[in-house]
């Protein structure tokens, strides 16, 4: 668990990425790409399509192992080196763009899966509901508003629906660092303003990434935004500095 | 030189001409010495026949080869009742001087013109000789092959006016060896050692023999420079051998590698384009092997047409029962791929019980036209079967005529369009069912074709199908999905892998170490040799 | 798979299970009745079992338990093992090592050490992996241990390098493949294209009596209540939600820091003991075991047992098991042209018309006849199903 490669950075981060490259039969899908995310901190990323946003997130959580480059959690763990699952049980949770919940299973026990800890076969297998876990299950169905539908199965919720659900599974986790893919996809104005309050009230406890194509979203969430464009950093700041960036303007217009 | 020989022939001829003249009988046959001398041979004792044979080898006669041939052979006879000269075939009896098949009433009517051991050796001698000096050089070069396995029957100073004469630098070589067997006989050791020389490095399987023979000879004589040289000698064509080995295993892993190709070029289109399991497969390749059988039941006369007719037939055939397994069961389990498995599974029961009971369980016999069967000699160790050099062919210009499809036609860029983005291809107007069905319909025709070509290799029975379905999954997994290129070079080093491993662990062995190979290889790659990297693999 | 788990152990395994409640207690009775009837209802008698069809139930008892094993890592894992029938014949093999070994010197060669077959190839010592088989307990440990090293090696090789779906299930298939070639060699020191077979006694009790048949067939049963409980504490605890999760999205399990590959070798693990234990009872019944059994047609019969019977629910897989054989037994004797028809047809229909099976067809009619009553709460009882 030694750090493989020196940062050139001494502030504390929560993820740190210098020099992230990856790329598919010759396609650079991220190019050198470089971000930290500070702990407690909120960070908006936006950039068009192809921009790499999905193949970061994959790299962070160990779907993708990238050609070249150092991504460190909490300064220590090269996340390189590890599974999706182990990174996960580091403490990076991960949302994705298309609502992704066991559709079989209740809410409840969709939730209830989620929750820290008991990861092994074993502790699955003897695994009981612990007063302490009914609780911290009932909390977060409150959260996500979806302690009355909680026995239905989750295949049955509307797509919204859904989006909370993955949500408050994330939740479960307890993760330090939370990586979100358009979470405002397929909710409704009301949703989406509750979900931007939702990952303030997260965002003292917790440190989020959450990727965005709805501006009024990113606006809400009032917080650092990063554009990316073929795969690296194009432009970092606030959001009216971003929208100001004349490279911005030409990538997103010039399209 | 020649026509010195020739001369010394005719004036032989004409000896015995002379001496024989009174014997001719019937002026109602052919009034030739040969015939003279036939019916001289009738009447005669042994003692007798051994001064007439060695006459008769010395007649200069275009029939004279034939007449000794038939003679050592045995099958010379004579019809009682008028002295006529008949070979005596196996199925029919005919004259031997105007070639009219006789009828007879009883096997009594003729009689055997009888051959002892000691006539046997002056007719084979005189076979060869005259065999080694005829005008035609395959005839030549047979007769000196012979020879090699007898090399007593050619005395050394006839083998060396026909090493003088000899023109074709082959039958030559070979003449050299014949004088090199003879030359291990000799009473100098000195020859005998040249004689070793001359055969280091022969792959005449007589000429091992020879040499083998010889060392033990020496051992026990105790002549321990020439055993030492004799032995030098067969150590170098046992490496010969050895490499010869390894190239006719090649060449049967590249025919393996041809047949597993045909079995799995369809099954790449239809798993490894459309991403459909088709565990039916093996019994498209089936149908197209009876629809072969049904042409030749057709056409009984005419084998070799009946092939050309079969291929279009059975890619027709599996090519509709493909379009209707697709429009019938296949369409609707689109996305639920484990269930497309255990349908098509369901499918291929049935095809294979229906069979069973239109043609019966048991095996069909698909003639082979004779231009399949034979050989074509590499060197005198290893001939290479004609069937397999086609089935090579034959399935490397399938692959490429397929290549020309997906790449050049109309057809082939709808069918990639549907298959890399179905909404997009659907909604410029193109109507992905009828594509589906008849990419579908392709995948199983080319089963189809791969059946005739089967049919012609191994047994034609119900169970056929079963045989390939594994081993053609293997090939376009190990190849990598979605890739002709990666099904070509996959199965080609399967088949070669497995005939390479064949000798030294047995065929059975050789089958589960390849499979074990593949298990192991795809839990290393699981997309295979050629795979698609990226973001395209993960939507495939 | 949608029931709310609460309670202790016993309730979880027995009582939220209405459908597996009742299943059990006519196994139960089957198990003691059958034999029962076999030896104390003198023949003649209308509640007269003979002991063919004793045997012949003991069969589908033993291919109940296999359906079990491949409901449990197909229906709820999502696995789709086209070589389950590998290890049902290994189990088999371990049993018939043993069943060979009590032969003795009461063989053809009367060879106290060797089966008649080694003695038959010439061989002059028994080989080091026939060793022990003469005991019972050491038999016994390999019917679990044989298919389970393989499943643990063969599914580590495959989980860990992520192999699944049509792959996972082509590979199992070239598995059972590899294993059927290798056994059809004398050279194996399994008795080749034979097999096992002539087997006198088990334990001492001969084979051919009436009281070990029934014993056999009682241990058939027991086995497949205890193969089946076990499945079901397995998948109504949290690992088998977690199952069904990476059934249902593999990479959503992995992103919530499950370890799939462990998670799937151990229920393919578990499968294939059951498996192999399955084998092991089949053996001493039908009194041979030979390489046919490893046969890639074998091992998709089974698969269609449990679509047929409804995957997913494991009482599903023991229904679909008995009803396919007994149309099996009944068609092959019958009208033997017909069963690879109505086999054939009965993938092609399942897969299309059947998803959820018999099982699921019965809950259909239930709850249309529910509905059409009218009765209260009609439209909720397809969520109450399972509930208690």
């Amino acid at each position: 668990m030694s750090i493989a490669t020196p940062k050139h950075i001494d502030h504390p981060t929560v993820l740190y990425m210098n020099g992230v490259s990856v790329s598919f039969d010759g396609f650079k899908a991220l190019n050198s790409l470089s971000l930290f995310i500070e702990p407690g901190e909120m960070r908006a990323i936006i950039g068009p399509n192809g921009a790499g946003k999905t193949t970061m997130m994959d790299v962070i959580t160990g779907k993708t192992r990238p050609d070249s480059g150092t991504i460190l959690f909490n300064d220590k763990e090269d996340l390189t080196r590890y599974d999706e699952a182990q990174v996960a049980n580091m403490g990076v949770g991960r949302k994705f763009q298309k609502p992704s919940v066991i559709e079989s299973l209740t809410v409840f026990e969709n939730i209830e899966m989620s929750l820290k800890g008991g990861r092994s076969v074993w502790q699955a297998l003897v695994h009981k509901l612990t007063p302490a876990r009914q609780e911290k299950i009932d909390e977060i169905l409150d959260l996500i508003d979806l302690k009355d539908r909680q026995h239905e199965e989750a295949g049955s919720l509307s797509h919204g629906q859904k989006q909370w659900l993955e949500i408050g599974m994330l939740l479960g986790q307890e993760p330090e660092l939370l990586l979100i893919d358009e979470p405002a996809a397929g909710m409704t104005d009301e949703e989406t303003m509750k979900t931007a309050e939702l990952f303030k009230r997260l965002a003292k406890k917790h440190s989020l990434m959450v990727v965005e194509h709805d501006m009024d979203f990113i606006e809400a969430l009032d917080c650092k935004v990063t554009v990316l464009h073929e795969g690296r950093v194009l432009a970092e700041g606030s959001l009216e500095t971003v929208k100001a960036n004349q490279e911005v303007i030409e990538v997103y217009l010039g399209r | 030189m020649l026509s010195v020989f020739r001369q010394v022939m005719l004036y032989l001829a004409v000896l015995c001409c002379a001496v024989n003249a009174h014997a001719a009988a019937d002026s109602m046959k052919p009034d030739t010495e040969l015939h003279a001398l036939a019916q001289q041979l009738i009447d005669a004792g042994f003692r007798e026949k051994k001064a007439l044979t060695e006459a008769l080898v010395e007649i200069n006669d275009p029939k004279t080869l034939e007449f000794s041939q038939v003679m050592v052979n045995g099958d010379l006879y004579y019809r009682k009742d008028d002295r006529v000269v008949v070979i005596k075939g196996e199925d029919k009896i005919t004259s031997f001087f105007n070639g009219e098949v006789i009828e007879i009433a009883s096997s009594r009517d003729i009689k055997k013109i009888s051959v002892n051991n000691s006539l046997r050796t002056i007719l084979r001698s005189g076979i060869a000789r005259l065999q080694i000096f005829s005008p035609v050089a395959s005839v030549r070069k047979q007769a000196a092959v012979n020879l090699l396995k007898s090399a007593d029957d050619i005395d050394s100073v006839t083998l060396s006016r026909a090493m003088a004469e000899e023109k074709n630098s082959e039958v030559k070589d070979i003449l050299s060896l014949v004088q090199g067997i003879k030359s291990l006989e000799s009473g100098d050791s000195a020859t005998r050692l040249a004689g070793i020389d001359a055969l280091a490095g022969s792959l005449y399987p007589d000429v091992r023999g020879a040499l083998a023979n010889f060392v033990r000879a020496a051992e026990s004589d105790g002549r321990a420079s020439e055993v030492k040289a004799a032995t030098d000698a067969l150590e170098k064509i046992e490496d010969l051998l050895r490499v010869n080995a390894v190239i006719e295993n090649l060449y049967f892993g590249l025919a393996l590698g041809a047949v597993l190709l045909l079995a799995a070029i369809g099954l790449a289109i239809t798993f490894g384009v459309m991403g459909v399991i088709n565990m039916a497969h093996g019994e498209m390749i089936m149908l197209g092997a009876y629809t072969t059988y049904v042409v030749q039941q057709l056409m009984p006369d005419h084998i070799g047409l009946s092939l050309a007719v079969a291929i279009p037939a059975a890619f027709l055939v599996s090519g509709l029962v493909g379009v209707a397994i697709e429009r019938g069961v296949i369409r609707h389990l689109y996305g639920r791929p484990l269930e497309t498995l255990l349908a098509t599974f369901g499918i291929s029961l049935v095809l294979q019980q229906a069979v069973r009971s239109i043609f019966s369980p048991l095996n069909r016999e698909v003639a082979t036209p004779d231009w399949m069967a034979g050989t074509f000699m590499i060197n005198p160790a290893l001939e290479l079967t004609y069937n397999r050099l086609y089935i090579i062919i034959f399935s490397l210009v399938v692959l490429a005529l397929l290549a020309l499809v997906l790449k050049r036609t109309l057809f082939g860029l709808q069918m990639r369009a549907v298959t890399m983005n179905r909404p997009m291809a659907s909604s410029m107007g193109i109507r992905t069912g009828w594509v589906d069905a008849l990419t579908f319909g392709l995948g199983s025709g080319i089963a189809g074709i791969a059946g005739v070509a089967l049919s012609q290799l191994t047994n034609v029975g119900p169970n056929m199908g079963q045989a390939y379905i594994i081993d053609s999954f293997m090939v376009v997994v190990f190849g990598g999905v979605g890739n002709l290129w990666g099904t070509l070079v996959g199965a080609m080093s399967l088949g070669v892998v497995n005939k390479l491993l064949e000798p030294w662990a047995g065929a059975v062995v050789a089958k589960i170490l390849v499979l074990v190979f593949i298990i192991l290889f795809i839990q290393k790659r699981p997309r295979g040799l050629f795979a698609l990297k990226g973001r395209a693999a993960d939507m495939g | 798979m949608s029931q709310e788990i609460k309670g202790g152990p016993l309730t979880r395994l027995i009582m939220n299970d209405k459908a597996g409640r009742k299943l059990l207690l006519v196994l139960l009775l089957v198990s003691v009745l059958v034999p029962l009837s076999n030896l104390l209802v003198p023949e003649g008698s209308l509640f007269h079992v003979s002991t063919f069809t004793m045997t012949l139930l003991g069969k589908y008892l033993c291919y109940a338990l296999l359906a079990v094993a491949v409901d449990l890592i197909w229906g709820y894992c999502g696995i789709l093992s086209l070589g389950h029938g590998a290890f049902f014949a290994l189990g088999g093999y371990a049993m018939g090592m043993y069943l060979m070994r009590q032969i003795g010197d009461r063989g053809v060669y009367a060879n106290p050490e060797l089966p008649d077959f080694m003695v038959f190839l010439n061989w002059t010592e028994l080989p080091w992996y026939w060793q022990g088989f003469d005991q019972f307990w050491f038999a016994m440990i390999m019917v679990l241990a044989a298919p389970g090293l393989l499943a643990f090696v063969f599914g580590v090789l495959a989980f860990r390098s992520r192999v699944t779906g049509v792959y996972l299930s082509i590979i199992t298939q070239a598995l059972t493949y590899a294993l059927l070639l290798a056994f059809f060699r004398n050279d194996m020191g399994f008795g080749g294209n034979n097999g096992l077979t002539d087997f006198k006694d088990i334990l001492g009790f001969d084979l051919q009596a009436d009281t070990t048949r029934a014993a056999l067939f009682f241990a058939s049963g027991i086995a497949l209540i205890g193969g089946y409980l076990i499945s079901r504490f397995i998948v109504t605890s949290k690992l088998g939600r977690v199952l069904v999760a990476i059934r249902d999205s593999e990479s959503r399990a992995r992103f919530l820091g499950y370890r799939v590959e462990w998670y799937k070798l151990f229920v393919f693990v578990v499968s294939s003991m059951l498996a192999g234990v399955a084998g092991a009872l089949y053996v001493p019944q039908v009194g041979i075991i030979n390489p046919g059994e490893f046969a890639p047609i074998n091992s998709i019969e089974i698969i269609i047992w449990v679509a047929v019977g409804g995957r997913g629910t494991l009482y599903g897989a023991v229904i679909g098991a008995v009803l396919v054989n007994y149309a099996k037994t009944y068609f092959t004797g019958a009208f033997a042209e017909l069963w690879l028809f109505m086999l054939g047809g009965l993938f092609v229909l399942t897969t299309l018309y059947l998803p959820k099976g018999v099982v699921g067809l019965w809950a259909q009619i239930q709850e249309k006849r529910r509905s059409s009553s009218g009765g209260p709460g009609g439209g909720q009882s397809a969520t109450a199903e399972g509930k208690v």
